[in-house]
Order: C-alpha cells, then sequence, then structure tokens
C-alpha cells in the first residue's frame, strides 16, 4: 500500500509540479512573447491575419481536413512506398479510413497492431506525423478560446497558434522524452525484425524499430496509440519501471500545462487553481478506486492452487510494479491519452469502471488542449445553474451567459453521450457487436460500451478482447471519432466568439466568484451530475452487474 | 478557401520535415550513439549467434530450464498480444487448471499467480522470485545439481525492477537460464 502511494504521489505530483512552469512557458509562448520564433513561423506558412472565431475554425478544419486526405493516401498505399523493411502488405480500405480518422482526431484507436500491419513509413511519416499536428491543433483551439475569454478582440491565428505548439512546445518535449526513453531501452533502429534462435532452438523473430521517437510524442501529445500493439505492455514499448514512470509523467505533463495557459491567457490564475483543485480531486478518487479494487486477485483462480497474495496480475507486466496497471488505467483515460499499461479488458470489473468514468467526463485534465475546452463547457453550465439559483445573471468572467451559449453548450455535452450510448445500444443490439465479443455477458456488454465511449471521448484504448477490425467497428467508430473531435471544438469555439461579440462587464461585489471553494464544490457537482450520472445505466448493465454477479 | 489551403500545405510540409524527418534522424542518431545495443533491441548473444533480446521473452519447455510466464501469443515476437480475457472468465480457469498440472502446484505448494497469468504483452521476459523459487527444485533435479546451488542462483539474478519503489523481486528468465547453461560449463 506504501509503495502504491509513493508511486502516485511521485507520478501525479511530478507531473503537477513540472506543469506549473510549463504552462508559465506556454502562456508566454502563445501571448507572443518569442518574436523572433514567431516570425520564423510567419515566413514558414505566410501571412498570418488575425481571425475570429468562423475562420480560426475553418483555418482549423481545412487544416485537419488535408492531415485526414494524406495520410490516408499514405496508409492506402503502403505497400507501394519504401522504408517498408518487413515486408507489409496493403491494409483493408476501411481500417485505413479508420486509423486516418483516429490519428486525425487524436484518438490513436487502432484496430490493428502496428508491429504487424504498417510499414516504418507509415508508422513515422502518417502516424507519428498525426501525432504531432492533431496535438498542436488542440492545443491552438484552446488558446484561441482563451484569447477570446480573456477580452482580446481576436482569436489570433490558427496557423501561427499550431506551429508554436508543434515546433516549440511538443517537438523539444519529444526530443527530450525520446533520448531518456531510448537510455532506457526502447528501441531507436531502422533495420528491420532480428531475428534469433532461442536456447531451446526455436526460431524467434523479434520486431523492433523506431519506437523512440514514436513512443515520446504518443505520450505528450495524448495521442496514446503505441508503436507496438499491446502498447506500453510491450517489453520494447515500456522497457523498465523508469522508462514506465517517465511515460506516466508524459501523460498528464502538457493537459495539466494546458490549465495554467488558460488561467495565463485569461489572467485568471486563482480560478485556473480551482478548475486544477477540481481536475484532480477527480483524478485521485478514480486513481484510489482503481488501484484499490485491482488488488483483488483473479477470480478465475479462486478455488485453485494458486497463491492469492498478489492482485489480478492477468494482462500485466512483472517490471512496472503493481500498482502501474489501474494507475495508468486512469491517467490514460482521464486525459484522452489511450495508451495502456496494462490490458484493459482484464481488469477487475469495478477497475474497469474507473477508465470508462474518464472517458465520460473527459475533462479531469482530459486531452490536450481540448480537455480544458471541455471543462470550460462544465464552467459555463455551472455558473449558469448557479446564476439561475440566485436570481442573478449569469455571468462568467464578465461575459453575459444566455440562452444562446447554453443551448450550444448543451448540445457539446449531449453529443458526447448520445454518440456513446447510442452507438453502444446499437452494437449491443445487433451482430454488429454481438459476434465481436471476445467475453460473453455484462463483461462483453462493458466490451462495446468502452469501444464507443474511447471513441466519443478521443481516447483510443479499449477492451481489446473485441474483434474490432470488421467494417461496422471501422466505419462507426471511425464517424464517431471525428464528430466526438470537431463538434466539441467548434461548438465552444462559438460560444466564445458569442460571448466576444457582446460588451463585457467588469466584475462587481455582486458577481458570482469562480474562484472560490463554493465554486469549486459547484462545478464538480455539476460534472458529476451531467457527466457521471448520464452514463450510470449503462455502468450498471456493464461492470456493476459483472461486480455484482461474479466477485465474491 | 485558397487562403486556407496555402499555409495548410505550407505548414504540412514543414511539420514533415522537422517533426517527422528531423526529428527521427536526430532520435537515431542520439540513440545509435549513446546506447547501440539498447537501440537494436537489446539482443543476446552467444558463441557469436543471436539467441534472443533481453527484454523479449521465449519459450522454455524442457525440466531443465526455468519456464517463464504464460503468453497469449506462443512468445510470437512479431506477434505481441494478450488473453483479453475477463478475470472472471471460465477460460482462465480452464488455462489455469492446465498450468496448475504442468507446474506440478498443488493446494499444500500453491503456484505463484504470475506463472498462471498472462502478461499484457505476451513477451514479459520475467517471472516473480517466488516463481523462481517454485521452479528451483525441478530445475535442480533435472540437472542434477543441488537446490541450495539452484537457488543461490536465483537470488544472484533477482532485482527490484523500481529501487525502493517496489518490493518485489523479479528475475529475468533468458539472463538465469543462461547463468544456469554457464554454471554447468
Amino acid at each position: 500500500m506504501l509503495e502504491a502511494v509513493i508511486l502516485i504521489i511521485l507520478v501525479v505530483g511530478g507531473a503537477a509540479a513540472l506543469s506549473w512552469p510549463l504552462g508559465k512557458y506556454m502562456t508566454a509562448l502563445f501571448s507572443g512573447k518569442y518574436a523572433r520564433f514567431d516570425s520564423g513561423v510567419a515566413r514558414v506558412v505566410g501571412p498570418v491575419p488575425d481571425q475570429d472565431w468562423k475562420r480560426y475554425a475553418i483555418a482549423l478544419i481545412s487544416f485537419n481536413a488535408l492531415m485526414f486526405a494524406f495520410v490516408f493516401a499514405l496508409l492506402a498505399r503502403q505497400h507501394l512506398l519504401p522504408l517498408n523493411p518487413d515486408g507489409q502488405s496493403a491494409a483493408s480500405l476501411d481500417l485505413v479510413f479508420n486509423t486516418a480518422a483516429s490519428f486525425t482526431t487524436n484518438t490513436n484507436l487502432q484496430h490493428y497492431s502496428g508491429e504487424s500491419t504498417w510499414s516504418y513509413l507509415a508508422q513515422l511519416g502518417g502516424l507519428m506525423w498525426l501525432q504531432f499536428v492533431s496535438a498542436a491543433s488542440g492545443i491552438a483551439a484552446l488558446a484561441a478560446l482563451a484569447r477570446g475569454l480573456g477580452g482580446q478582440s481576436t482569436m489570433g491565428n490558427f496557423f501561427m497558434d499550431a506551429g508554436r505548439a508543434a515546433f516549440a512546445l511538443l517537438l523539444p518535449l519529444a526530443v527530450v522524452f525520446a533520448t531518456i526513453l531510448a537510455i532506457r531501452g526502447v528501441p531507436m533502429t531502422l533495420e528491420g525484425a532480428a531475428v534469433a534462435t532461442t536456447l531451446e532452438g526455436a526460431t524467434q523473430t523479434i520486431a523492433r524499430g523506431p519506437a523512440a521517437a514514436f513512443v515520446a510524442i504518443k505520450q505528450l501529445g495524448t495521442n496514446g496509440g503505441g508503436f507496438f500493439g499491446p502498447n506500453s505492455t510491450h517489453p520494447m514499448e515500456n522497457p523498465d519501471f523508469w522508462a514506465n514512470i517517465a511515460e506516466m509523467i508524459a501523460i498528464l505533463l502538457i493537459p495539466m500545462a494546458c490549465v495554467w495557459m488558460f488561467g495565463g491567457l485569461i489572467g485568471r490564475m486563482k480560478h485556473a487553481g480551482v478548475v486544477f483543485g477540481v481536475m484532480l480531486a477527480f483524478l485521485l478518487v478514480k486513481i484510489g478506486g482503481a488501484v484499490t479494487f485491482e488488488s483483488t486477485p483473479t477470480q478465475a483462480f479462486a478455488d485453485l492452487a494458486v497463491m492469492q497474495d498478489t492482485g489480478n496480475l492477468e494482462g500485466k507486466e512483472l517490471r512496472l510494479g503493481a500498482t502501474t496497471g489501474p494507475l495508468w488505467s486512469v491517467l490514460t483515460t482521464s486525459t484522452s491519452n489511450g495508451s495502456v499499461g496494462a490490458m484493459h479488458d482484464s481488469l477487475n470489473p469495478l477497475t474497469g469502471l474507473m477508465p470508462m468514468a474518464g472517458m465520460w467526463l473527459n475533462a479531469t485534465f482530459g486531452g490536450v488542449g481540448v480537455g480544458m475546452i471541455g471543462m470550460f463547457l462544465y464552467v459555463v453550465v455551472a455558473v449558469f445553474i448557479a446564476g439561475m439559483m440566485i436570481g442573478r445573471t449569469p455571468e462568467y468572467l464578465g461575459h453575459k451567459i444566455e440562452g444562446h451559449e447554453m443551448r450550444l453548450a448543451v448540445l457539446a455535452l449531449f453529443s458526447h453521450a448520445l454518440l456513446i450510448l447510442g452507438g453502444t445500444a446499437i452494437f449491443a443490439a445487433t451482430p454488429w457487436g454481438q459476434d465481436t465479443l471476445n467475453n460473453i455477458g455484462a463483461h462483453g456488454f462493458s466490451e462495446i460500451l468502452y469501444e464507443f465511449s474511447s471513441a466519443a471521448a478521443n481516447n483510443g484504448s479499449g477492451f481489446e478482447g473485441l474483434d474490432d477490425d470488421t467494417p461496422a467497428w471501422n466505419i462507426a467508430t471511425g464517424l464517431v471519432m471525428l464528430i466526438g473531435r470537431f463538434l466539441p471544438i467548434i461548438v465552444p469555439l462559438a460560444i466564445v466568439g458569442s460571448l466576444m461579440a457582446k460588451s463585457r462587464r467588469a466584475e462587481s461585489a455582486g458577481t458570482l466568484s469562480v474562484e472560490g471553494a463554493t465554486f469549486g464544490g459547484m462545478l464538480a457537482i455539476t460534472v458529476l451530475i451531467f457527466g457521471a450520472l448520464t452514463f450510470f445505466p449503462a455502468a450498471a448493465l456493464g461492470p456493476i452487474a459483472e461486480h455484482t454477479a461474479l466477485m465474491r | 478557401m485558397m487562403s486556407y489551403f496555402l499555409p495548410s500545405l505550407r505548414f504540412w510540409l514543414a511539420s514533415l520535415l522537422v517533426c517527422v524527418i528531423a526529428y527521427t534522424a536526430l532520435m537515431l542518431a542520439l540513440a545509435q550513439a549513446l546506447v547501440p545495443a539498447k537501440a537494436s533491441g537489446s539482443l543476446v548473444e552467444r558463441g557469436g549467434e543471436i539467441i534472443g533480446s533481453a527484454l523479449i521473452a521465449q519459450d522454455f519447455t524442457s525440466d531443465r530450464y526455468f519456464w517463464p510466464r504464460p503468453s497469449a501469443i506462443d512468445y510470437d515476437g512479431m506477434g505481441a498480444g494478450a488473453s483479453n480475457l475477463s478475470p472472471t472468465s471460465a477460460d482462465l480457469t480452464e488455462r489455469a487448471q492446465g498450468l496448475i498440472a504442468r507446474h506440478g502446484a498443488t493446494p499444500e505448494n500453491p503456484l505463484p499467480a504470475d506463472l498462471v497469468a498472462a502478461s499484457g504483452g505476451g513477451l514479459d521476459p520475467h517471472i516473480s522470485f517466488d516463481a523462481a523459487m517454485f521452479q528451483a527444485s525441478r530445475v535442480a533435479a533435472s540437472r542434477g545439481l543441488g537446490t541450495d546451488e539452484v537457488r543461490a542462483l536465483i537470488e544472484q539474478e533477482a532485482f527490484t525492477p523500481g529501487g525502493i519503489f517496489t518490493s518485489g523481486r523479479i528475475v529475468n528468465v533468458l539472463a538465469l537460464n543462461l547463468a544456469l547453461d554457464a554454471a554447468a560449463e
């Protein structure tokens, strides 16, 4: 138990400590403090006029459309292109569609196993490239939103912001983390698989590749798609305890820093502190729950001649320590990362509920940029409800929240629920889902529920027993990922655009404070009711049913 | 739309050049310079031949060797994966019963859990200290060695994966088996 607590403090505390200076740097970067760098970006992308919310959104969508189209073409033709030492063949078009959509939307849902599907060129030039630019898109959107809320007359320029994010934030951090990972043993080579003759005389072909570079940006950009199929349970993707710590800190680092950047750009650090506190509280509760639930030994071994003194070890790796599986599962789904340090399909039933809840809320730090945008939606709703309760015009940072903004906010929040619950309902009731399960009963339902939650939340992890490389799954989740990514980016930009058009009021003694513990509590309750309660029936049918029926 | 297409194209090109080509080249150079053996996959050689990787489990079935954790993908280095079975699954119980019989475990001498539970990637190169000790008598008997001798070898190879942050010790199966073979010569 002490071991678990120390590890959690190391990872969560370490990430939080590092996020503070990083957040300050990001505030400076997106405020244009580095003029020489900015003019360098301007020289590269061309003229960078200031944009209002509509133009910013169109720019973002245009570039993302190019992202999708380019990588679709690259993946579809990978068998004809160079840098394919292991001779990967052509992939099916529905898988290409799903993968291109997946990495464009920062989801990194993988209905494939990397080392046996994609060539090095596809992984590097297609998927890793998307990991950089999709993360950059999300961070840019947050900067734009914050500028509008902070009272500026424009949202900035998308290409300038994306360039700042990609070249001055993600790239240097990636180099640092990739170096750490390489030193700990993650391979970094363009040679094809190695062939070994084992001690007992068998042949073992061992996949390797340019993994260190890939894994670094996978974690930092809350992408999550692994170089190898089993993600960070694969010994070459996560070779030892210290690489493991670095990878976990990398999951949280930029999402946490984004909260500080938000606060810096709107000029209200105390408010950012309250938001950070609420997110951290949710995170710690989920971590506590997951670690506790996972310490119950594997139920299937209960009456057998097996020692019952360790927790559930199915799907876990020994070198990572017992706490890693559940801890990582919460971190990865709280941040829409999606990488895994243990197999989620083999987690104890209630442990599996923690990552699901993280994806349903999608804002307890959330993805880079978009997590804070998601929490902004909850803040708008919380302020509105609080205002109604005390009979005052709802106001957030001097902006009046009226019917139009509320309708948009509720649209964005409910679309998330609709995508998840609607998709799950359809697939649970038809062979599309039923024929692809790896586990029967309530756990099978959980597999379907998890997959749609992961796609809608742009997470990318999964209960990987699900046979998800089918046209039905590929197309359905592809569409859900696209809607789940762009709707919750464009709608908040529209909300802030609408607020910017109104006159801003100075705050008075009568204004509802967004900086105290009271507001923090209000925000937490709003998140719980809108986020968690909506999904309670689904949770009851899946993980909770499995727990009550089968666990002793 | 043109005003969005041109900057998109330029940013596409720039990010490919910098974030893919330059970044990959830099990391290749750094990794191969700093840690060449690890960068190439931590391959292990014996007698000039590649016999495996220090990071990747390989199958051992002979009584003379320590056996690794179960693998849902038969230790396929090109097809790593897990069972993805729910911990309440009947399939898991069935698989476990086979393993218990194979290892010769009894209720008085139960099997350590890591020898019954498959790893996440199917290639976990380690077993727990208890799992190694459990197999010590079988290995010793098969090789005509004293059990204490084999136990001493395990103690030598065991380590804590996270220093002071983890409590249990683990052993790399390939390293242990190589040490066994070396001690025999």
